[in-house]
């Protein structure tokens, strides 16, 4: 009697649990369909993790920055642990969690994200957060990254905050609840469209252009952890025209990395090194580069982590070769059927 | 820590657990302990009251039948030696210091919530007739913080202390006991107001683990939260919307307002209830239930009756029978029947004692005039009511057929509705002469086509909305109807298993995914909180 008891509330608590996280995986947003920026962070999960640099950043570092040309001209494998409006804190935090897999040499990070100081949007949090695998790093991220009205438990069981989305619910919701295709190409987000940058607006007039402490605070935690981990910090301010980037700012930055002996790249100075043309190497009028424009300021960079920071040439190594060859396809694929629907000519480099 | 808060969700699944894994006798302990955690996680500040509260009215318990008891050992003692005027005069002189000690314990307490919740209104009321009359002078208008449950657990003490008084009850002993009764914290938030002979023995009793007892309680809670989740805190959008821009929702939408602030009053308050007595009844603790289907009520006497009981008969056994029997309404009473004849005389106390109960009624749900003259509405409508009586008489002697008829009591049960949903306006508008306003706009404005020209869509809720609501609210209607019947909870459990667990977890289902909580939602408080 006892164990039939016993069975019967196992199995109501099994069919419960099955129905509710069946349930979560169709209430939850389909990324891969409408906002792939969503879908980024849990594809490196996926990865082999043996990578040379790993960028770590904003939609600054996934657009811009293209893997697949360091692999190609330079041997250096990468990836980009990239998502929308990626706060700094929440930057350490995937870095945290990087750790956890792998030591690259170098980690490349965008200073852009200094400009935030407090949690801003709960939707960008969600596109960071949700696709981060459970640990230590993810809580505390979550934690650093709440709005007001925002909850933790939200975060642990999603269905409590989208609840509310079974009346909206497509058929998409219901093709995509097990669907994990790749959005990215070790975290780049192709576009090769064009719409050249012209009357960029000035940047409006700051009250105070000093970064905030809580900031500053990630920051160092970003710089100790490399160095407490025997890696190399590479600062970059990706050459996207908008937000504007004050000299304010560029003050600042150029001080920290003076004064923690950091290397420091500001493509946006770099613009006739690494020969980029805002009116076509960009596909949104300059806030973000298109597949042109990132592949001339990888060359850049690659070049600079092959001579200044003396990355070495991986391209005669079987098993990641062959990674990268599948990759590559893939990278083709996508780039040829993009020329494609923009009606463009595939372009030599 | 709201009850639709997932942190008080934690907080008593936590509770549960540990309440049948510790020792029984440790079961009251530990209510008391998480209950006055419970109230730390209101404010710390406010231990302060409620502590105070508890200490003043047990120790003027414990003196008050301390003198009693000295008073009946000395009459028994001397017995035989006094004569009985002298036996009379030492009970009397007796329940004289007893009554000291009341009403001192009674001034303590009601004072406390006097300051803290009417002192900004009568200095503001004080200030504006300073005006009125053309003197300067301004007194500062005090911003106390009105601290969680203050009129519930102050009502409740103080019911406590009178039945001591009147020897109902005994004293309690055990100052954690009775901490334990002011402060049980499932009723802190909006009551009931129990009485100490109900709930206190079922408080401090030893609850083993009783899988029945529990599923229904857990199925109560559930129920609770379905009506605030998917129906009241959905209204509220609406409600929000008309109340807080009179200027552009009037006539028709005041109309609109009064009926949904109606549906929202009843689901969120009687949501709360069911959540507080699902919560005891889990704990194996009996809480009397505080609602018997009000809105089924066919005058407004018998609403009341079914409306917030514990209050309506705190307000009778405190306040309306000792006015009754009073010496001067006694007197009152006399003179009035000697000077005003029979039929007009014997109505005056009964007046002026209910006059008394509405006022005290109006006035504990807030500081404020709206609600003053809420109370007083009701209490004109009764009276009339009850005026009216003999024409109802010769009414139903004209019509005989009519009373039995299902159109009628229909009749008689949205004429209740809709006079209490007239008479709550109070409740929604920011003062007394605005609700007038609004009220009059429903007979002068006729805009009647924004019930059925999409403009109920502006109002924050989707065509999905309405239509969760009135399928909630028709869930709600068919389970008030078998209620009439029985309970609907042993029905249910009388099916088998899967039936069982199906409709349970169905429920479950629809509270998880219709209900408007979480990021997204404005986390709405409980109505009667406030109070």
């Amino acid at each position: 009697m006892k164990k039939r008891k016993l069975w019967k509330i196992l199995g109501t608590a099994a069919a419960v649990v099955l129905s509710l996280a069946l349930l979560q995986e169709l209430l939850m947003p389909k990324y891969i369909y409408d906002i792939t920026e969503g879908a980024m962070i849990r594809e490196y999960y996926g990865e082999e993790k043996d990578h040379d640099v790993v960028f770590i950043g904003d939609c600054e570092v996934y657009e811009n920055f293209s893997p697949e040309v360091l692999w190609q001209e330079y041997g250096i494998n990468s990836y980009i642990r990239g998502s929308a409006q990626q706060l700094i804190w929440q930057s350490y935090y995937l870095l945290e969690d990087t750790l956890r897999y792998e030591t690259p040499d170098v980690v490349v990070f965008n200073v852009l994200a200094l400009q935030y100081d407090r949690p801003q949007s709960e939707a960008y949090n969600r596109m960071t957060l949700e696709g981060m695998r459970w640990s230590g790093s993810k809580a505390k991220s979550i934690l650093a990254s709440m709005t007001e009205g925002e909850s933790f438990l939200e975060y642990v069981f999603p269905l409590l905050r989208y609840h509310s989305r079974w009346s909206e619910l497509t058929v998409k919701d219901v093709q995509g609840m097990f669907r994990r295709e790749q959005v990215t190409h070790n975290g780049y987000y192709m576009r090769v469209d064009v719409r050249p940058a012209e009357n960029v607006p000035e940047g409006r007039i700051l009250a105070d252009y000093s970064f905030g402490d809580n900031a500053w605070t990630y920051m160092d935690k970003i710089a100790d952890l490399c160095r407490e981990k025997g890696i190399r910090l590479l600062l970059v301010k990706a050459p996207s025209l908008y937000p504007y980037w004050y000299p304010q700012w560029e003050e600042q930055v150029e001080e920290y990395a003076r004064r923690r002996e950091l290397p420091y790249l500001n493509f946006l100075e770099l613009t006739e090194e690494t020969g980029l043309d805002f009116s076509s190497d960009t596909y949104d009028a300059g806030l973000h580069l298109n597949l042109s424009g990132a592949e001339k300021i990888t060359r850049y960079l690659g070049e600079y982590l092959r001579e200044d920071m003396g990355l070495a040439d991986r391209r005669g190594e079987e098993g990641l070769t062959e990674q990268w060859q599948e990759k590559t396809a893939a990278y083709e694929r996508d780039r040829d059927a993009q020329y494609e629907k923009y009606g463009m000519t595939p372009q030599t480099p | 820590m709201l009850f639709t808060s997932y942190g008080f969700i934690g907080f008593a699944a936590i509770l549960f657990l540990l309440y049948y894994l510790v020792p029984k006798k440790c079961q009251w302990p530990l209510l008391l302990a998480a209950s006055y955690l419970f109230y730390f996680f209101a404010g710390p500040e406010y231990l302060l009251y409620i502590m105070t509260t508890t200490v003043s009215v047990w120790l003027t318990g414990r003196a008050i039948q301390a003198r009693g008891e000295k008073t009946a050992a000395y009459v028994k003692e001397c017995g035989k030696t006094l004569t009985r005027e002298e036996k009379k005069a030492w009970k009397e002189k007796g329940k004289r210091r007893q009554r000291r000690l009341l009403v001192l314990c009674l001034l303590l307490n009601l004072g406390i919530l006097a300051v803290v919740k009417y002192a900004a209104f009568a200095i503001a009321n004080a200030n504006a007739l300073l005006g009125a009359v053309g003197l300067e002078r301004r007194l500062d208008v005090p911003d106390f913080v009105l601290p969680l449950g203050i009129s519930f657990y102050t009502f409740q003490a103080l019911g406590y202390l009178i039945d001591v008084y009147r020897g109902t009850v005994p004293a309690e002993k055990n100052l954690f006991r009775l901490g334990l009764f002011v402060s049980f914290f499932p009723q802190l938030i909006q009551g009931p107001i129990s009485r100490f002979g109900d709930l206190g023995k079922s408080l401090y009793e030893e609850h083993p683990f009783h899988a029945r007892t529990v599923a229904l309680g857990l199925e109560r809670i559930l129920w609770g939260y379905f009506k605030k989740l998917v129906i009241a805190d959905r209204i509220l959008t609406a409600v929000n919307a008309i109340i807080r821009e009179p200027e552009i929702h009037s006539g028709a939408w005041v109309l609109v307002g009064m009926l949904f602030y109606a549906l929202e009053l009843y689901a969120d308050f009687t949501g709360g209830i069911d959540i507080t007595i699902g919560i005891g009844q889990a704990l194996g603790i009996t809480v009397k239930e505080n609602f018997i289907r009000p809105y089924f009520s066919k005058s407004i006497k018998e609403y009341w009756r079914r409306w917030h009981i514990s209050m309506g008969t705190w307000f009778t056994d405190y306040i309306f029978y000792p006015i009754s029997v009073s010496k001067p309404m006694l007197k009152l009473s006399k003179w009035s029947r000697a000077h005003l004849g029979e039929t007009v005389g014997k109505r005056i106390p009964v007046y002026l004692s209910s006059f008394a109960v509405w006022a005290a009624t109006g006035i504990w749900h807030g500081a404020s005039w709206n609600f003053i003259v809420w109370g007083l509405g009701n209490w004109v409508v009764i009276m009339v009511s009850q005026e009216l009586g003999p024409l109802y008489g010769f009414l139903r002697g004209r019509f005989p057929k009519a009373e039995g008829r299902l159109w009628f009591r229909a009749f008689q049960v949205i004429r209740t509705v809709l006079l209490m949903s007239c008479l709550r306006m109070f409740d929604c508008y920011r003062n007394v002469p605005l609700t007038f306003r609004m009220f009059g706009t429903m007979f002068t404005e006729f805009n009647w086509s924004i019930l059925w020209d999409g403009s109920l869509l502006g109002l924050g809720l989707t065509a999905v909305d309405y239509g969760v609501l009135v399928l909630g609210l028709a869930l709600l209607f068919a389970v008030s109807m078998v209620q009439r019947r029985g309970s609907v909870r042993e029905r249910i459990a009388a099916y088998p298993y899967p039936v069982r667990a199906i409709l349970w977890y169905g429920l479950f289902l629809i509270v998880l995914l219709a209900g408007a909580y979480g990021n997204g939602y404005d986390a709405s408080q409980f109505i009667y909180n406030q109070f």
